[in-house]
């Protein structure tokens, strides 16, 4: 069912694609020629969701799980095979043009600079293919040139700047029209930690100055953490789990990690599984229900110095989400 | 179903007519494109000098056989073909637009969909971009033509009627070869093996457009299906227009029939790109 008050609405959303087969040989080869066979592969199955505006989600799943198409249909890039899509209100492959002035797309491995010319001259070219306003234009453009840190980045050719400050200018060159949404792909992508942080922390800045929506699709868990309260994670094309992040460890991870540190050494196996284990510093697995029932008795037991309970790392989460299929 | 359209706020789109804003936009890519081109001046021009082996080949020949036949070839002189071939020279670099060679790796590397997250037609971009590289070129033919003219001695006398639908007609082939080349590339949208089909239609314009040699001193026949062809109006008729003969006559229909086919070719890039964007897979990019 579409929410029109939602900045993005999705409901049984597919995409199928007719892939060409054929067999290895000369025989199949000549046979192709008169008859060529095709395989529908299913790339998104029946997928729902919406997004409130000025929501940032991530949007999580192995490479292949149908994350990237689905963003591509949001877009306005692929036409949906089934399903209904709105976005701001427009259903995005009718390719409408105050549509796409009010999204961005932003593809970590692609990019819209002109490779030879500085980003400043880029930049002027997309406020002519966005109509901006004189005013407008100079305003947003220089508020992303600071908060992103460019300085005199933007006068040198984009050739010359390294992949951070190029991905930099890229995001810049992506909000100067200043979209209502943004459709993430992998934006840290190859990116080192600390530029990494910075992007991060501009797209929370962002997203509170404009209230823009974002949809972040990232291999990174260090962006999901900063930035999304709310994860859905695909698989296969279909949707595991819409939630919390806070959620995600509990539905996929039956266990939590409990860190404990005692006066005296002192053999664990019997409280949980033991994970690593020093003479005084023992950490278990143990199962979720039993979390409180065994830190009682570790109290009361054993002369404790230190004692943490912790929900098994979201990449870990993440990981176990994949490989179960279905949520625990 | 029924649902609300938000429309966007009005100060993030600028206060002015649709044709302005083309206009805007168009000179923005032409300035970008211009930029580019001279930044890579040295390997455009040794482009350009690369290019001139195939009419100067074309002029040898020709000249030749016409001096071996008593001084002509169908009222061509070998003046008139260095003419011919000269303006040859700027007519076919007018003519370059956006390869369909080209729409494979702009498939593959995602740049189409870089195109299509952006409120513009892409053909905007490739027209407004290599009409800007035209400026560059211009400037670099120059010199070329000042050289080729001292070597070759072309005879080239065209009234002013001619001069001035030579300097629309080079623009109106540059936009019907931009139409045709675009629906051609097109076709990779929907299957990636289509190299013969462009070669194919590389070699009927080759002979059917004048780019050989001009469509005039051709079987009649063959002049007959060129007059069906969108070829001619993209080499032939703007060389013609400027070296002669021509009649003003000729020189008011062929810019006439360079509408018809501009006209045409718009028609089939809207109807077959509505159908490609509705098979673009986009699975590389």
């Amino acid at each position: 069912m579409i929410d029109d008050n939602a900045a993005v609405s999705v409901d049984a959303l597919r995409k199928a694609f007719q892939v060409p087969v054929r067999e290895a040989g000369v025989a199949a080869a000549i046979k192709s020629l008169v008859h060529r066979e095709h395989r529908e592969v299913v790339a998104v199955h029946e997928v729902t969701f919406s997004i409130a505006p000025g929501e940032i989600v991530g949007f999580l799943g192995p490479n292949g799980a149908g994350k990237t198409t689905t963003l591509k249909m949001l877009s306005g890039l692929l036409h949906p095979t089934a399903g209904a899509v709105r976005v701001l209100g427009h259903e995005p492959w009718r390719r409408e043009r105050d549509y796409l002035r009010r999204m961005t797309l932003v593809m970590g491995n692609r990019n819209q600079l002109q490779w030879d010319l500085p980003a400043l001259d880029s930049f002027e070219l997309t406020r002519a293919i966005y109509r901006l306003p004189e005013a407008l234009f100079i305003a947003q453009r220089d508020e992303l040139v600071d908060l992103l840190e460019l300085g005199s980045l933007v006068n040198k050719p984009v050739r010359n700047l390294s992949l951070g400050e190029r991905m930099k200018a890229e995001i810049a060159n992506s909000l100067l029209h200043r979209p209502e949404i943004l459709f993430l792909d992998e934006p840290t992508l190859g990116l080192d930690v600390p530029m990494q942080r910075r992007i991060r922390s501009f797209l929370a800045d962002y997203n509170l100055r404009h209230g823009a929506s974002i949809m972040l699709t990232t291999h990174y868990m260090a962006d999901v953490e900063a930035l999304c309260e709310r994860v859905i994670v695909i698989h296969h094309g279909s949707i595991l789990f819409d939630g919390p992040l806070s959620v995600l460890a509990q539905q996929f991870a039956g266990h939590k990690t409990l860190v404990v540190t005692l006066d005296e050494p002192a053999d664990l196996s019997r409280y949980g599984e033991v994970v690593e284990s020093s003479p005084t510093r023992t950490t278990l697995r143990i199962a979720r229900d039993q979390t409180a029932a065994v830190t009682a008795r570790l109290l009361s037991e054993f002369s404790v110095r230190d004692l943490t309970v912790e929900d098994p790392p979201i990449d870990d989460v993440i990981e176990l989400a994949f490989a179960s299929g279905t949520p625990t | 179903m029924t649902h609300t359209v938000v429309v966007a706020p009005r100060d993030t789109i600028a206060r002015e007519g649709a044709v302005r804003s083309y206009l805007r936009l168009y000179a923005t890519l032409a300035r970008t494109s211009i930029m580019l081109g001279f930044q890579y001046r040295v390997s455009n021009y040794f482009y350009m000098i690369g290019m001139i082996a195939e009419p100067v080949v074309y002029l040898v020949v020709w000249s030749t056989i016409a001096r071996g036949q008593g001084g002509d070839i169908g009222g061509y002189t070998p003046g008139t073909f260095a003419a011919y071939y000269i303006v040859w020279t700027l007519v076919r670099n007018m003519n370059i637009v956006f390869t369909p060679f080209g729409w494979e790796q702009r498939i593959r590397e995602g740049e189409l969909s870089g195109h299509l997250a952006r409120p513009m037609h892409p053909i905007h971009y490739d027209l407004g971009s290599f009409a800007g590289w035209k400026v560059v070129v211009i400037v670099m033919w120059l010199p070329i033509a000042a050289v080729l003219s001292l070597v070759f001695h072309p005879s080239l006398d065209p009234s002013l009627a001619q001069v001035a639908t030579f300097a629309v007609a080079i623009w109106g082939a540059y936009l019907i070869r931009s139409m045709f080349l675009w629906m051609l590339g097109m076709i990779t949208i929907w299957t990636t093996r289509v190299s013969a089909i462009f070669e194919a239609f590389f070699a009927a314009e080759l002979l059917l457009s004048g780019r050989l040699l001009p469509v005039s001193l051709m079987p009649e026949w063959t002049q007959t299906l060129a007059s069906f062809l969108p070829f001619e109006s993209t080499f032939g008729f703007p060389i013609t227009a400027l070296v002669g003969p021509i009649t003003g006559r000729e020189l008011v229909t062929g810019l006439v029939l360079q509408m018809v086919w501009i006209a045409i070719g718009v028609g089939g890039v809207q109807v077959m790109w509505r159908r490609a964007i509705r098979a673009y897979t986009a699975v590389n990019g």
